[in-house]
């Protein structure tokens, strides 16, 4: 029973790892919490969805729902983000909200506001293994995670692009004065966080089998709390952050009741931010110069 | 100063106002190819601010920066650095997760979005990474290549910016206090590192408050005070000159 509730765990940790890595993607580099992530990956689970049921192989689903979660990003990016990026960080995010809102309503506009469902017979296979049994979508949301995760680690620490990418996120202007471009980037940063949101949204939906516009919300302020108990700084902190707050998600709905989930992973969202407020991962960020 | 050679760098007639304050009033100088030039002055007196305006990272309110006699005033940093002005910082600016060799890489020539720019560097752009190779050995860094720049001792940090500011292959270096708290034995290796660095072409402008580092290695120097440049000439007419005496000298020691 516990070693199910584990492997159930770690499902839906992985899912709140992609999307805290999305939000902190955004958040290392530019310092926005960019709020229509949580429709990003609504949008992505639509996307994925329209894939699915047009009889399309699974990982094409996954890359539509990445595709057009990054678009949708990218255009946040250019109309929500590049005018204000001189504002005080507050005014992007308020323009994500609005954006955020906006998503909701086109996609209840589009799709309805009741529940898109699967037929049942997709992904219906179980595997078992002594007293622990996973679905097939389950190990597809775990291995999906996991390849996407390698990928982002590849791009960000072994390639030019992600050394430029870390390059402005630790300090804008040192790398712009050594040539890097950080316009194009911050483009990049957000198409990169999207196509995260988007993946996230295609395997959340397949595994509850329905998605509505409001699917967003309740799990991107999650995914919120996983970034913050990871720490907002340090983008691989949700690694360790996303399965411990799946686990424990689980854990306190399984042994302790529903009605007290949220208690749990909020009450562990504010603990770390009273007592460590750098997050599990982050350092001391000290030697901060000042900026140029 | 030979009146025909085109300056590496001009700068002409900076003022660079803070709202009400004239931290830079008129300022006007030059680098040639291959030369090596202070600025020296009181703190406070806007020898930073006047490499912020060279780099773009401040506009001027008047004046122009020319490279090779091409107007770079207020292009966007990047562009600036691409350019060819490159330079390191007063307080050292290494970004806090890089080791020494990335810190290499990052600031090669960028061409922006690239597919090949998702490869690892070594197939990506084979070259960036033997000029790479070759600033590690140049600079004596190859030893800490792989360590976090960040978590070095204070005198190689130093090293791994002006090895991080060439990378960039500027034409023009500009070093903030390059030898700001290292002991004797440090400072000098930094001496003959920059005269090494003017043989292989560079041009250097330089801020230090070290008087004798100073005269010992520029051709040329340029004395602001409270954002007026007040004197200028070859270490020995500055040395000499009573108005600098008065100003910086004189209460500097």
């Amino acid at each position: 029973m516990l070693l199910q509730q584990l492997v159930n765990g770690l499902t839906l940790g992985a899912v709140y790892t992609l999307i805290a890595l999305s939000f902190s993607l955004v958040m290392g580099i530019l310092g926005v919490l960019n709020l229509a992530i949580a429709e990003l990956f609504m949008l992505g689970g639509y996307f994925g969805f329209a894939a699915i049921l047009a009889k399309l192989p699974l990982p094409v689903a996954l890359l539509a729902g990445m595709a057009g979660a990054a678009l949708v990003a990218a255009v946040i990016e250019r109309v929500g983000y590049q005018p204000f990026r001189d504002a005080p960080v507050v005014t992007p995010m308020l323009s994500t909200l609005g954006f955020s809102i906006i998503l909701q309503n086109v996609a209840t506009n589009i799709w309805g506001s009741d529940p898109l469902q699967l037929p049942d017979e997709v992904f219906g296979a179980r595997f078992t293994l002594g007293p622990v049994s996973a679905s097939a979508m389950q190990l597809t949301i775990v291995g999906a995670t996991v390849v996407l995760v390698a990928l982002l680690a590849f791009v960000v620490q072994r390639t030019a692009l992600g050394r430029a990418l870390r390059a402005v996120a630790e300090n804008r202007d040192v790398a712009r004065l050594l040539g890097v471009s950080a316009g194009p980037l911050t483009l990049l940063a957000f198409m990169l966080s999207g196509a995260l949101a988007g993946a996230a949204g295609v395997l959340i939906g397949l595994h509850y089998a329905a998605i509505t516009p409001y699917i967003g919300v309740e799990i991107g302020l999650k995914a919120i709390a996983v970034m913050v108990v990871g720490g907002t700084g340090r983008i691989w902190g949700a690694l360790i952050a996303g399965p411990l707050i799946g686990v424990a998600e689980v854990m306190t709905t399984a042994y302790g009741g529903s009605q007290i989930r949220d208690f749990v992973v909020y009450g562990l969202m504010i603990v770390i931010l009273l007592l460590r407020p750098q997050g599990l991962l982050g350092g001391a960020r000290t030697e901060q110069g000042p900026r140029v | 100063m030979t009146g025909k050679q085109q300056p590496r760098l001009e700068a002409a007639g900076i003022t660079k106002m803070f709202g009400g304050i004239r931290a830079l009033n008129d300022i006007s100088l030059e680098v040639l190819p291959k030369q090596i030039v202070g600025i020296i002055g009181p703190n406070g007196a806007g020898k930073t601010t006047t490499f912020n305006v060279i780099t773009g990272a401040y506009r001027p309110s008047t004046g122009e920066v020319r490279l090779d006699g091409k107007a770079v005033t207020a292009e966007p940093s990047h562009l600036i650095a691409r350019a060819g002005i490159s330079r390191t910082f007063q307080n050292i600016r290494l970004f806090g997760d890089m080791t020494v060799w990335e810190h290499l890489l990052v600031a090669q020539p960028h061409s922006d979005f690239t597919l090949r720019r998702l490869l690892p560097t070594r197939w990506a752009d084979p070259q960036a990474f033997r000029r790479a190779e070759e600033i590690l050995e140049f600079l004596k860094l190859a030893d800490v290549k792989d360590r976090i720049a960040r978590s070095l001792p204070y005198g190689i940090q130093r090293r791994v910016e002006i090895a991080r500011a060439i990378s960039a292959r500027p034409k023009l270096l500009l070093l903030d206090e390059p030898v700001a708290g290292m002991n004797h034995d440090e400072a000098d290796d930094i001496r003959r590192l920059i005269l090494t660095l003017r043989d292989s072409g560079l041009s250097i402008l330089l801020i230090d408050h070290d008087m004798a580092f100073v005269m010992n290695l520029c051709d040329y120097l340029y004395v602001l005070d409270f954002g007026v440049m007040i004197a200028q000439g070859r270490p020995d007419q500055i040395r000499s000159n009573p108005v600098v005496l008065d100003a910086y000298l004189g209460h500097a020691t």
